[in-house]
C-alpha cells in the first residue's frame, strides 16, 4: 500500500461518469443503532447475489443491509469500458449516501473493489469475503487451476469461472445451475487490471478490517487469503469446505453469523 | 445538545481547577472546536477518527456555518451557486451524490453538510446556541475555553483547541466621503438574500468580487438599471471550457507542474479566446496577470454586458444627497447601492499576540494555520484557495489531529518536527504576485497548499 496522496489531479478533472445503481436493500423491524451494511458483488455478480439470503438475514439481526450492483452489472446502467476506478467509485457513492457510516463487504473482485473505497472512503469496518486482490502471483497460480475460465479474459473474455469453483458439491445441481445462468461479467479493462495489484491507498479513518474465505476456494488459493489478511495486519477466518460464492452456498449462514458476531464485538 | 447545566454535569466535567477566582471545568484530553460550520464539521470528524473527544461549540442553532441561510449572519443570496466544481467542493471522504449538477447552489451544499454531520454522528459533539467568548492559554498547553450561554459564563480546560469561526462573517464596509449624507438605500451584499430587493429600482453595484459580479448578473435582469462598479480590469473565468468545468480542466494544466509564467501565459490564452477581449464591451484591461487576485467565475456577466443591461464604471470617488460621483467624473443616480466589498476576519476571542497578529491585523501563521508558539492552537479554515475549500480544511484538521497524536506518542520526535517543519509563516503558498488587500491576505494556490500540506502529513507519520 502506498501512502494517502491529497493532490488528485487525475481524478478531479476526469470524474467517473454517473450511471443508475442498482441497490436493494433489507432493513430491521427496529433501529437499534447498528451501523449499515453494504454488501459488494464481484465480478459477473449483481446486487441478487445477497439479496438471495444475506440482506434478510443481516436485517434480521438488527443490521440495516443493502446490496449494490457494479456499473454494467445487475440492473445498474451499462458500462463498457469502464475501470476499476469507476466501480471504486460507485461504492463510495452508494455508501456516502446511507443514512450512517457503513460497514463495506466486498466479495470476490468485488472487495479489491472495497480496499479501493476504503481509501476513499471512512468505512465503520471493512469485510473481505473470498478477496481476489489480484496481482501476477495469484493471478497464474489461479489460471493455472482454472485455465477454461480463465485465459479467455486475457484476451477480453468474461472471466466465467464454473459451477464447481463458485459453489460445494453439497448445494443443488438446479440452484447451481441457475445462479450459474445469472452470472455477467465485468469490463474487460478492470479484468485485466487484476493481473496487478494497484496501487491502493491505504484505507482512511483506520477502520478494521476482516478477512475470511474458505481454504478449498479455487479461485482464492490459501496463500492469497492469507496474504490479503496479512496486508490489513490480521488472520483469515477460515470456512472448509464452501466453495467461492459463500453467500450462496448451502452453509451461507455460518459466514455471515461470523461477520455479524464480528462487528457486535467491535 | 442544549448547554445547560444538567447536560453539563452528564460530561463528567467538574470544576476542580481555579483560574484566579473562576472556577475552571477540567475536560481532560477533550479537543474545542469553535464553530459548526464546514470546517468545524470536518474539524469534529477527522479528530474523533483519531480518537480524540471533542466538545464543538456554535453560537448559531444549526450546523453549516455560512452556508445555513436560516441564521442572520449567513452571506448566502437566494441564487448562490458554488463556483467551484464538486470534484472541489466536497470533502475527499464524502463524494456529493453523481446526481447532482457540476455546480451544486447553496441550499444543495447546506443539504449536504447537514448530511455529513449525520452519517457522522456528529451532532452528539455540538453544544448550540453557546458561544465561545475567551480563550487563553494554561499551563502544559492546556487552553481554558469561556463560553456563554444567555448571560451564564462558564470557562473549561482543553488539551487542545480548533478555532473554526470562519471569514465570511463579519462585513467590510469601506468609508466614502459623502456616504452619511446619500439618501438612497445603501445595503452590504451580505443582506442581499433575494433578486426582489433589486426589481424596478437603479442600482449600483461595488466590488467586482465573485458576489459583487453574480448581484450585478441579478441586477440585469430584475433591476431597472445597472451600474457595475470595480476597482480594476479583472479576468473573468468561465465557468465551462470546451463543456467541461474550467476549474477540471485548470488543474489538469497544475498537474503538469508548468512554471507560473508559462502557465499565466497559456490560461490568459485560453481566456482570450474563449471570453474574449473585453475592453470592448467597456471593461478595463486587467493590471495584473491571471492568478494575481482571486478568480472571478462567471459566465453571464459578459453575456449582459452584451446586452448593455449592466454598465461598467469605474471607483466611487464620494457619494452626496442624490447618488455617487465616479473616479473619472461622471455622476450618476442610483437608489439603491449594494455595497460586494467582501468581510472582514475577526477573532475578537483571542489575545491579537496568540495568533502572532502584524500591525495590519493579519494573523501570521504556519500554513495559514499553526500559530509557531502555540502548538495545542489550530485556526482551520483561514484560507482563501483558487478552488473549493472543503479538501483543504479536511486535510488540515487530520494534520492536527496527526500532530497532536504524535505530540503525545512521541513528544522528543515532536518537538523536533515543530522546530524543523512548523515554525515558518513566510510562505504564501502561491506563486503569483498577489495583490496586497486585505482580500488577498490568505490567497492561496490550492495545490501548491495542498502540496505542503502533503509534506507536513507525511512528516507526521499515519496514525
Amino acid at each position: 500500500m502506498t501512502r494517502t496522496r491529497i493532490v488528485r489531479s487525475a481524478e478531479w478533472a476526469y470524474p467517473p461518469r454517473p450511471v443508475n445503481r442498482e441497490i436493494r436493500e433489507a432493513l430491521p423491524v427496529s433501529d437499534e443503532g447498528r451501523p449499515p451494511i453494504l454488501f459488494v458483488p464481484g465480478f459477473g455478480h449483481g446486487a441478487w447475489a445477497f439479496a438471495e439470503h444475506w440482506l434478510e438475514h443481516a436485517a434480521a439481526r438488527g443490521f440495516p443491509a443493502y446490496a449494490m450492483s457494479l456499473r454494467g452489472h445487475g440492473t445498474s446502467g451499462s458500462a463498457p469500458r469502464t475501470t476499476l476506478r469507476a466501480y471504486v467509485h460507485d461504492v463510495v457513492q452508494v455508501a456516502a449516501g446511507l443514512p450512517r457510516q457503513a460497514v463495506l463487504v466486498g466479495h470476490g473482485a468485488g472487495a479489491r473493489v472495497v480496499a479501493g473505497a476504503m481509501g476513499r472512503y471512512p468505512a465503520r469496518a471493512g469485510v473481505l469475503v473470498a478477496p481476489v486482490l489480484g496481482g501476477l502471483r495469484t493471478a497464474v497460480a489461479v489460471a493455472a487451476r482454472n485455465p477454461a475460465a480463465t485465459v479467455p479474459a486475457l484476451f477480453g473474455g468474461a472471466l466465467r469461472p464454473g459451477r464447481g469453483a463458485l459453489f460445494s458439491r453439497s448445494l443443488p445441481s438446479s440452484a447451481a445451475r441457475g445462479y450459474a445462468a445469472r452470472l455477467g461479467r465485468a469490463s474487460r479493462l478492470a479484468q485485466w487490471q487484476l493481473l496487478g495489484t494497484g496501487r491502493d491507498e491505504p484505507p482512511v479513518g483506520n477502520p478494521p478490517v476482516l478477512v475470511i474465505g474458505s481454504p478449498n476456494d479455487r479461485l482464492v488459493p490459501n496463500a492469497a487469503l492469507v496474504r490479503a489478511a496479512a496486508r490489513f495486519g490480521g488472520a483469515p477466518l477460515p470456512f472448509p469446505g464452501m466453495g467461492h460464492d459463500l453467500m450462496l452456498d448451502v452453509r451461507w449462514a455460518e459466514p455471515l453469523d461470523a461477520i455479524l458476531a464480528w462487528l457486535d464485538k467491535g | 445538545m442544549t448547554f445547560d447545566s444538567t447536560g453539563w454535569e452528564s460530561t463528567g466535567a467538574t470544576a476542580t481547577i481555579w483560574r484566579g477566582d473562576r472556577p475552571v471545568y477540567d475536560r481532560g484530553e477533550t479537543v474545542c472546536v469553535i464553530g459548526a460550520g464546514l470546517t468545524g464539521l470536518a474539524a469534529i470528524k477527522n479528530l474523533r477518527e483519531y480518537g480524540f473527544a471533542v466538545d464543538c461549540f456554535e453560537r448559531e442553532t444549526g450546523v453549516g456555518g455560512l452556508w445555513n441561510w436560516r441564521h442572520a449572519r449567513s452571506p448566502v443570496y437566494a441564487s448562490t451557486h458554488l463556483v467551484s466544481s464538486k470534484p472541489f467542493s466536497q470533502f475527499p471522504d464524502f463524494p456529493m451524490p453523481d446526481s447532482w449538477p457540476d455546480y451544486p447552489n447553496h441550499a444543495q451544499m447546506l443539504g449536504y453538510l447537514e448530511r455529513y454531520a449525520d452519517h457522522f454522528g456528529l451532532r452528539d459533539h455540538i453544544w448550540f446556541g453557546t458561544e465561545v467568548t475567551r480563550i487563553e492559554p494554561a499551563d502544559g498547553g492546556y487552553w481554558d475555553v469561556t463560553t456563554e450561554v444567555g448571560q451564564r459564563e462558564r470557562t473549561s480546560r482543553y488539551a487542545a483547541v480548533v478555532v473554526a469561526n470562519g471569514h465570511h462573517w463579519s462585513p467590510n464596509l469601506p468609508a466614502y466621503e459623502g456616504l452619511p449624507e446619500y439618501r438612497g438605500e445603501v445595503i452590504h451584499a451580505s443582506a442581499y438574500k433575494d433578486a426582489a430587493q433589486l426589481r424596478g429600482r437603479k442600482v449600483l453595484v461595488v466590488g467586482g468580487g465573485n458576489t459583487g459580479c453574480d448581484i450585478a448578473v441579478e441586477a440585469a435582469t430584475q433591476a431597472a438599471k445597472c451600474w457595475h462598479s470595480t476597482r480594476r480590469g479583472y479576468w473573468y473565468a468561465p465557468k465551462y471550457i470546451s463543456g467541461r468545468p474550467a476549474d477540471q480542466v485548470n488543474d489538469l494544466v497544475a498537474a503538469l507542474r508548468l512554471p507560473l509564467r508559462v502557465k499565466q501565459w497559456l490560461f490568459q490564452r485560453v481566456l482570450r479566446r474563449s471570453v474574449g477581449d473585453l475592453t470592448r464591451f467597456g471593461l478595463r484591461r486587467p493590471d495584473h496577470k491571471v492568478y494575481e487576485t482571486h478568480p472571478i467565475v462567471n459566465s453571464q456577466l459578459v453575456y449582459y454586458l452584451g446586452h448593455g443591461s449592466i454598465k461598467p464604471v469605474p471607483d466611487v470617488a464620494r457619494f452626496d444627497r442624490y447618488g455617487a460621483e465616479l473616479t473619472d467624473g461622471q455622476t450618476i443616480d442610483p437608489d439603491l447601492v449594494v455595497l460586494a466589498t467582501g468581510y472582514l476576519p475577526r477573532f475578537e476571542f483571542v489575545a491579537p499576540e496568540i495568533l502572532g497578529t502584524d500591525a495590519d491585523g493579519r494573523p501570521r501563521l504556519h500554513l495559514h494555520a499553526f500559530p509557531p508558539r502555540y502548538p495545542t492552537l489550530s485556526v482551520l479554515g483561514l484560507v482563501q484557495p483558487d478552488s473549493g475549500i472543503l479538501p483543504i480544511v479536511h486535510w488540515q484538521s487530520v494534520a492536527f489531529a496527526r500532530w497532536l497524536r504524535l505530540r503525545e506518542s512521541d513528544p522528543t520526535r515532536a518537538s523536533a518536527f515543530w522546530r524543523q517543519s512548523m515554525t515558518g509563516t513566510d510562505d504564501r503558498y502561491t506563486g503569483a504576485r498577489v495583490k496586497e488587500s486585505v482580500r488577498h491576505w490568505f490567497e492561496i494556490d490550492h495545490v501548491r497548499y495542498l502540496r505542503a500540506l502533503q509534506d507536513t502529513l507525511d512528516g507526521l507519520g499515519a496514525k
